[in-house]
């Protein structure tokens, strides 16, 4: 069993009174692009500089490829770690940025001349060694950002907010070569962010954070659509909830009561005690949203009155008033051109199937 | 703005100006007047240049004054580089009151330095001549080569530092490779500012001076205190010259090093 | 875990900072505590020190002579302050105001006589008011006075001197707050019906204050440990403290009188700073 890459044991940082990171354990795969996902002040970014060594655990171990780094300074370390806004050296040129940790190590200027035109070459930056930080793009800059970590061949690269300082079609492409890139290097990848959709598709494995803890470590699809908490539901994608008690159950049918509302039929996880309180979580695609007419074929079917309609371009949003009480929202595609549009004020049913939602105890 | 308090403005901004450059002016027109001392225009003349030039005690005294400048403001910027480097790496709490200590000698009026600085070297036997001289400018000019350095200090994207660490630089590696080239504009102007300010002095040089260690400044003064004599004008011509030039100096390495 | 890190970053931190605090603390703060222990000793007879402490010289100094002096450097310092004030507001208004491209122009011309030898600067209203000098040709000519006026050594030719060396002191600190205030405050003023003197008094003026304080700490300060203007401008009659310390120690070779003046003037110095700062001035630094 290969040790794993990165791990944490039961690492705590204080900063003042708060805790940053609390009791925290992790392990990540050699090779693995693992994602830290949470919001701001949920620790993910302080996990992040205690791995790189700008900060100093006061509780716990941070071990690389099987050995404790948790004393080293930040330029012992097998890690690199590319920086929100880059921190590009202004006065340097790009060939001189990714030739800086090669520099610090003493590296032969002849190698350095060969690794730094590679790395360049792999970044789509040939050409541009001379330029200076200052007359570059926010991608290119980034993207010497990149090489000049990756250059160095460590065991391990951080990212922090890689993507946040693009505008949306930069990003997308951008994650799209980032995991081209960590494919091609073989490096293992901590990326932190707060973006769940880029966390979700780059990441092999993500965890979220919330207040120093992680709550759920899992792969992307895992998470979206098996959350194991409240807050993993609400934070990852969007949701629809509905409180109420579970009043009765067998295996995992179970049959949820609200007021106001009829009941609901939803598949519970296993050992879910009858006459607890339960929050019923479902996607906004996995809802299912018809005309007023009778329809069959589906567990459970609600009244609801369309509020509001958002146009999306590939998709119809649609925010609703269901039984009278929820606010719900579904998303409808725009596949086929004779779907029907419905309009605020319109009267429609909403229905799915046990199977599409999610039970979570408080 | 309604015209005529604008115009009241103008007219109170050229007085000003009026006020500041009259002085001035009315030094240079005399330094080529060829009365001695009358306050009539008697001819344009360039006599009192030409005995400046031959005035040995005077070639002296600005050799003395380069001399020290240079030394004094070397000292200097060493010093104040490193106090301001040092002083923000330091944690909040022991920096406060050392930025005090720092910013006390531009509060502290000259002639106490120069007292002050006159007790200490008769009190420890030391000769008054050039090292002391030297001494006296470089301790009040680190406080000035400090703040001017600190300001762009903290300007600097903090980083960048990490960055360089990151990338395998010792403290002593990324200081010398990332955060002394980036404060290189900042060093330059100290320097220039502390070398005029040296050059200039004239309170503190007075009271550590000894005999031999006279500066421009001095002579001036001794020149002055003897009686007015046109001389004194064209020599004053010479430095309000020299100090527009050090002025379009600056400017010039500025506009430089923004490009 | 040990923080090896930030052990060798305080490690570098000191390296950098010790020498210059041993430099100040030798060159600055052990003179200065020479002159503390000095102010207590006794004169000798020729001049010099005699290590028996008294309290005499601060005792001596509370006479109306020499008090005299220190009420003198007080008024003239604050006249010179309040003179810079009003001069200099205008003019830094008007720098604020006038488009970018000008500013760096007006500033310039205010700095370069700034940038200009002091002791040069002094001397060149010596020309300007001596009995033979330009004011006084200008006055005859004008037929407005009969005989030539004694400006020159006077506490009036101290006080053009003094606000003459200090004026740039107050006009950069005066036009840096003005500059920062935003238009729209003083638009919205006018679009709430305010005249022009209310919206000086009451929006300009206000706003300004930071600006106001720092240029009045930079003028006043200064002004109150003068040395070379009293000393080229002033006669016997104009001394401020600077030149009764001057004349302590080397005229009268009083070193412990000269000491305490000096320390009750570093005291005043220093209580102005504080004033300063509990005002809630800001650093002008």
């Amino acid at each position: 069993m290969t040790s794993p890459s990165v791990e944490l044991r039961e690492v705590v940082k204080r900063h003042g009174s708060t805790v940053a990171v609390d009791h925290l354990s992790l392990s990540i795969r050699r090779g693995e692009f693992f994602s830290l996902l949470g919001p701001s002040g949920s620790g993910k970014t302080t996990t992040l500089r205690l791995i790189a060594g700008f900060e100093h655990p006061d509780q716990g171990d941070i071990l690389i490829d099987g050995r404790s780094i948790a004393g080293d300074p930040p330029n012992l370390r097998p890690v690199n770690l590319v920086f929100q806004q880059y921190a590009l050296f202004p006065h340097l040129t790009v060939s001189g940025n990714v030739a800086f940790g090669l520099e610090m190590r003493g590296i032969a200027r002849t190698e350095i001349r060969s690794r730094v035109g590679e790395a360049l070459d792999m970044a789509q930056l040939a050409g541009k060694g001379d330029r200076l930080p200052a007359q570059l793009s926010g991608g290119e800059q980034q993207r010497v950002a990149l090489a000049r970590a990756l250059v160095n061949r460590p065991a391990v690269l951080l990212l922090d907010e890689p993507l946040g300082a693009l505008d949306q079609q930069l990003r997308q492409e951008m994650q799209v070569e980032l995991k081209a890139i960590q494919e091609q290097v073989g490096v293992t990848f901590i990326c932190v962010t707060h973006h769940q959709e880029e966390a979700l598709t780059m990441a092999d494995r993500v965890a979220v954070m919330d207040h120093g803890r992680i709550l759920q470590i899992g792969a992307p699809q895992e998470l979206y659509e098996a959350p194991a908490s409240l807050f993993v539901a609400g934070f990852v994608g969007l949701s629809n909830r509905l409180d109420g008690r579970l009043a009765e159950v067998e295996g995992t049918r179970g049959r949820i009561e609200a007021p106001e509302l009829p009941a609901i039929q939803a598949d519970v996880p296993a050992g879910t005690a009858r006459g607890s309180a339960v929050v019923l979580v479902i996607r906004p695609e996995r809802l299912h949203l018809s005309p007023q007419a009778a329809v069959g074929g589906f567990d459970n079917v609600m009244p609801a009155r369309v509020a509001k309609t958002v146009y999306n371009g590939h998709e119809m949003q649609y925010q609703l008033r269901v039984a009278d009480r929820l606010l719900w929202t579904v998303r409808v595609p725009n596949a086929d051109g004779g779907q029907k549009r419905f309009r605020p004020g319109e009267a429609a049913v909403v229905c799915w199937n046990r199977g599409e939602s999610v039970v979570l105890t408080q | 703005m309604r015209g005529k308090s604008e115009g009241w403005l103008l007219a109170a901004s050229l007085g000003n100006l009026l006020f500041l450059y009259l002085p001035i002016a009315v030094l240079i027109a005399y330094s080529f007047n060829a009365a001695k001392l009358a306050a009539t225009w008697q001819g344009f003349s360039l006599d009192w240049y030409r005995l400046l030039t031959q005035d040995h005690a005077l070639a002296a005294a600005l050799r003395n004054s380069l001399l020290i400048a240079t030394v004094s403001t070397a000292i200097a910027v060493l010093l104040g580089v490193g106090a301001a480097i040092g002083l923000e790496r330091l944690p909040w709490r022991r920096r406060a009151w050392l930025d005090g200590a720092f910013l006390l000698p531009l509060v502290m009026p000259e002639i106490v330095m120069g007292v002050s600085l006159l007790l200490l070297f008769v009190l420890f036997s030391m000769p008054l001549g050039l090292p002391t001289v030297m001494v006296g400018h470089a301790a009040f000019n680190v406080p000035v080569v400090m703040v001017l350095v600190r300001t762009r200090l903290r300007k600097l994207d903090p980083h960048l530092e990490e960055a360089a660490r990151d990338l395998g630089a010792t403290p002593w590696q990324a200081l010398r490779r990332v955060t002394l080239p980036l404060l290189q504009p900042a060093i330059v102007g100290a320097a220039l500012l502390a070398f005029t300010v040296s050059f200039d002095d004239f309170v503190v040089t007075f009271f550590t001076a000894g005999p031999g260690a006279t500066t421009l400044p001095l002579k001036v003064y001794s020149m002055i205190k003897t009686g007015i004599s046109p001389e004194i004008n064209a020599l004053s011509t010479l430095l309000v010259l020299a100090s527009m030039g050090l002025v379009a100096l600056s400017l010039v390495v500025q506009r430089v090093y923004e490009k | 875990m040990n923080s090896s890190q930030s052990r060798t970053d305080a490690r570098q931190a000191a390296w950098l900072l010790t020498p210059s605090l041993v430099w100040m603390g030798l060159f600055f703060v052990l003179p200065l505590l020479i002159v503390l222990l000095i102010s207590f000793a006794s004169r000798g007879t020729y001049g010099g020190v005699e290590w028996i402490f008294t309290l005499a010289n601060y005792r001596d100094l509370a006479d109306p002579l020499y008090l005299w002096i220190y009420l003198r450097s007080v008024a003239l310092a604050l006249a010179t302050t309040g003179l810079c004030l009003c001069l200099g507001f205008p003019l830094a208004y008007y720098i604020a105001r006038a488009p970018a491209r000008r500013q760096g122009i007006w500033l310039m011309l205010v700095l370069i006589p700034f940038w200009t030898n002091f002791l040069v600067r002094t001397y060149a209203w010596m020309n300007v008011l001596r009995v033979d000098g330009l004011l006084n040709a200008l006055l005859t000519n004008a037929g407005l006075t009969s005989r030539p006026i004694e400006i020159l050594y006077t506490d009036t030719a101290v006080l053009i001197g003094l606000v003459y060396g200090y004026l740039p002191f107050m006009v950069l600190p005066l036009y840096a707050a003005i500059e920062r205030i935003d238009r729209s405050l003083i638009e919205s003023a006018r679009d709430l019906y305010a005249p022009g003197r209310a919206v000086f008094t009451r929006v300009i003026v206000p706003l300004a204050k930071p600006g106001i304080m720092a240029g009045c700490l930079l003028v006043f300060i200064p002004s109150l440990g003068a040395y070379i203007t009293p000393d080229m401008l002033g006669g016997a009659r104009s001394m401020m403290i600077g030149n009764f310390i001057q004349h302590e120690y080397l005229v009268v070779r009083d070193w412990p009188l000269g000491s305490a003046a000096s320390l009750v003037l570093m005291a005043m110095v220093l209580a102005g700073s504080w004033w300063y700062q509990r005002a809630g001035g800001v650093r002008p630094l």
